[in-house]
């Protein structure tokens, strides 16, 4: 593994670890490229989350160096506090069911605020 | 392209005790899926593990890039 590809992984790790809820999405909250990472979010939106979003079409190593972390395939994925919840049809089955904002509770507590911030991988070729 | 009837087979042999096993093709267009899968094996097993399995089943036209979306509806049986 060459070492920008290291670094990468790094920041992606770090991110994860640190924001309390983080998508890798396409796109942006403001313009999103994907049908399915516009479903993650509006659940995301109606059950108030602080969401950190990170676009993975700027580069494609971004999305496979995510996907080696996470054994994850597909965009979007979605993190609290470090946990994969899934991704669109997960993050929209337990918002049905109540469970995502259940989780955020017990993860950031009910006082938590709604925001949206993107935050962008250093990728270096 | 891909057709419904090999992701079938697919996850028939990575489920072959499912209840209900359906793929659908969404958009006709052969890359994008739906697909349900019933089966005892999820029973007990988070969101996130269920459907670790399903892409387990599904990794090679995953990989491949010929599913180039793949909408995913599991649930145990108990």
């Amino acid at each position: 593994m060459s070492q920008s590809m290291t670094q990468l992984s790094e920041q992606i790790k770090e991110l994860i670890e640190n924001e309390p809820v983080s998508v890798f999405m396409k796109g942006t909250p403001q313009l999103v490229m994907c049908g399915n990472s516009d479903r993650a979010l509006r659940a995301l939106r109606a059950v108030g989350a602080p969401v950190t979003a990170v676009d993975v079409l700027p580069d494609p190593q971004i999305r496979h160096e995510l996907s080696a972390l996470s054994g994850w395939p597909t965009i979007p994925q979605v993190f609290i506090k470090g946990e994969l919840i899934g991704g669109a049809d997960i993050v929209e089955e337990l918002y049905a069911s109540g469970e995502l904002s259940a989780k955020l509770d017990e993860a950031l507590g009910t006082e938590r605020e709604s925001s949206e911030k993107t935050a962008a991988l250093a990728v270096t070729a | 392209m891909v057709v419904t009837g090999t992701l079938e087979t697919l996850l028939r042999n990575s489920f072959p005790e499912a209840g209900e096993l359906a793929v659908e093709d969404r958009t006709g267009g052969g890359d994008h899926f739906q697909v349900t899968v019933s089966s005892g094996r999820f029973d007990g097993l988070s969101l996130v593990e269920q459907h670790r399995l399903v892409y387990e089943a599904l990794a090679e036209p995953l990989a491949d890039g010929s599913i180039h979306e793949l909408r995913i509806k599991t649930r145990g049986i108990a």
